[in-house]
């Protein structure tokens, strides 16, 4: 179908963007690379009566490591912009955040689509999500009364809803913590697609002895969540068999498809705790 | 829609009078290294402007919501679903459609590399698979069929098979790897 129709304003900078949002209200939505709001306005699922396009604003089109370790992801950076960043801008301890890249969707989605637009769509089984999840990110919010801070534990409050107010804009993401030895993966019925579970692993080692680490599950629930039961056991020692295990056994047993589910995220975990030690 | 009213259209009423929303605005597209002036409404896609307003008709259009990639340009120099942008976004970058890889009289190498492996039978995914692989080429002339195969899950081709797709832009690209050799 064709989108309803809108009136359209360019933002010029990020302040500029957030009074627009502001003065325009609920009848206003900021458009980034498109992937997803271009598509639910095509099926008229979504039909706002103004978009700001934020899509100019370099000054969010940005990668960097700091000096104290942690990785910044401006808003507008895209999947593929990610996907072939050189060291120098994403270090070895940030690898994972660009293997991760290859499952979203295709080329010509990641060259449009953006990290920031990932995380405010927020997709229950969206890349970026989990790994805002597992990885701790801290999200940098810009609204009219100036900016705030958010974990990624509290931005995702459900499916496609977070905590964003709708005259704010999401402009930083903040990886606080190098994660060398992570791995995600996921499964999807054809390369591309929103995958139906997936799961992340970041491990702590102390030279090659597993200290602990975090598990975080997509497509499990509305929102990625954190698997506590099996972080426990990389925590006591376990195998990454019995930490799969109790990632799986966590889920609920009743339901559609509840059984397939526990399956898949077994075998998931496993395979993620297996790469991310070989690193 | 089935509790849709028969009698009432399924958009709402509207007039470029009355609905700024409806109001036209002036664009200025770079496509295939022409400045185009385009007086559309906002809400029209690139590939729309393209097919409609320019008569480029290479460029097709399939499922309307960036599933199928028939519809893939490229956008300074990077392959884009053209249905999933709207053509004012476009403006102040490069468009580049099926109609610039050749000069109408030969074909370029990799559309005959196309033809000579047999990678299109009814075409109608033709034109997004061209400018899929002549973005993704440019960027990675060195990639091999492993990642050939994960690049053309992008986009839908109901016959071929996809095998003599893989083939065709393998072959572009081994090509043009022994060209640069002896250079
Ligand atoms: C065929 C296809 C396959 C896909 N597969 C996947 C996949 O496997 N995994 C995946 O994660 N995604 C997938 N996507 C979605 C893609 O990753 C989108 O890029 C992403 O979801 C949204 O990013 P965007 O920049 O395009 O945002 P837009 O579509 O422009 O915006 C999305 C929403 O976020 C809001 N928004 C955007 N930027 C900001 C900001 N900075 N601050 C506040 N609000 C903002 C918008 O108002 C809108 O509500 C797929 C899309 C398609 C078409
Ligand atoms: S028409 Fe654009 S992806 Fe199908
Ligand atoms: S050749 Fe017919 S769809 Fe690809």
């Amino acid at each position: 179908m064709k989108p309803a129709a809108f009136r359209y304003h360019r933002a010029r900078d990020a302040d500029g963007a957030v009074r627009l949002l502001a003065e325009l209200g609920e009848e206003a939505k900021a458009l980034a690379g498109g992937q997803s709001l271009v598509a639910m306005m095509a099926y008229r699922l979504a039909r706002p009566r103004h978009l700001v396009d934020i899509g100019g604003l370099r000054e969010l089109d940005r990668l960097r490591t700091d000096a104290d370790g942690a990785l910044r992801v401006g808003a507008l950076t895209t999947h593929h912009t990610v996907e072939r960043a050189p060291d120098s801008l994403l270090g070895p301890g940030f690898a994972v955040v660009r293997e991760t890249m290859r499952w979203i969707g295709h080329l010509p989605i990641r060259t449009r689509g953006t990290a920031g637009g990932s995380l405010a769509h927020a997709d229950a089984t969206a890349e970026w999500c989990l790994l805002a999840v597992a990885l701790d990110a801290e999200l940098h919010v810009l609204g009219p009364h100036g900016t705030r801070r958010i974990a990624a534990a509290d931005f995702f409050l459900g499916p496609y809803t977070t905590a964003l107010e709708p005259d704010e804009l999401l402009v930083e993401i903040v990886f606080p913590h190098p994660a060398p030895y992570a791995a995600v993966t996921e499964f999807a019925e054809r390369r591309g697609d929103f995958a139906l579970a997936s799961a992340a692993v970041v491990l702590d080692r102390d030279g090659g002895t597993v200290r602990g680490g975090r598990v975080a599950l997509g497509g499990v629930g509305p929102v990625p969540l954190r698997a506590a039961a099996a972080e426990r056991v990389l925590a006591d020692g376990g195998t990454f068999a019995e930490c799969a295990r109790a990632a799986a056994d966590a889920l609920p047993e009743e339901g559609r498809g509840a059984a397939y589910r526990r399956q898949l995220i077994r075998t998931l975990v496993r395979r993620a705790c297996e790469e991310a030690d070989a690193r | 829609m089935s509790d849709h009213p028969p009698d009432l259209p399924l958009t709402e009423p509207a007039d470029a009078g009355t609905d700024p929303a409806l109001e036209r605005q002036l664009l200025v597209l770079d496509v295939n290294g022409a400045a185009h002036e385009v007086l559309c409404e906002p809400r029209r896609t690139l590939v729309d402007v393209l097919r409609h307003d320019l008569g480029l008709t290479g460029t097709h259009v399939g499922c309307e919501h960036g599933v199928c990639g028939a519809c893939t340009v490229l956008l300074d120099g990077r392959p884009v679903r053209a249905c999933l942008l709207f053509a004012v976004q476009a403006e102040g970058a490069a468009v580049r459609t099926v109609e610039s890889l050749s000069d109408g009289r030969e074909l370029s190498d990799l559309q005959q590399a196309f033809a000579d492996h047999h990678a299109l039978q009814c075409g109608f995914c033709t034109p997004g698979f061209l400018m899929l692989a002549e973005g993704f080429l440019a960027e990675r002339p060195d990639a091999g069929r492993t990642e050939i195969r994960e690049l053309v899950a992008a986009n839908l081709c109901r016959c071929t098979g996809y095998q003599p797709i893989v083939d065709a832009i393998h072959g572009c690209a081994t090509a043009r790897r022994a060209v640069r050799r002896e250079n």
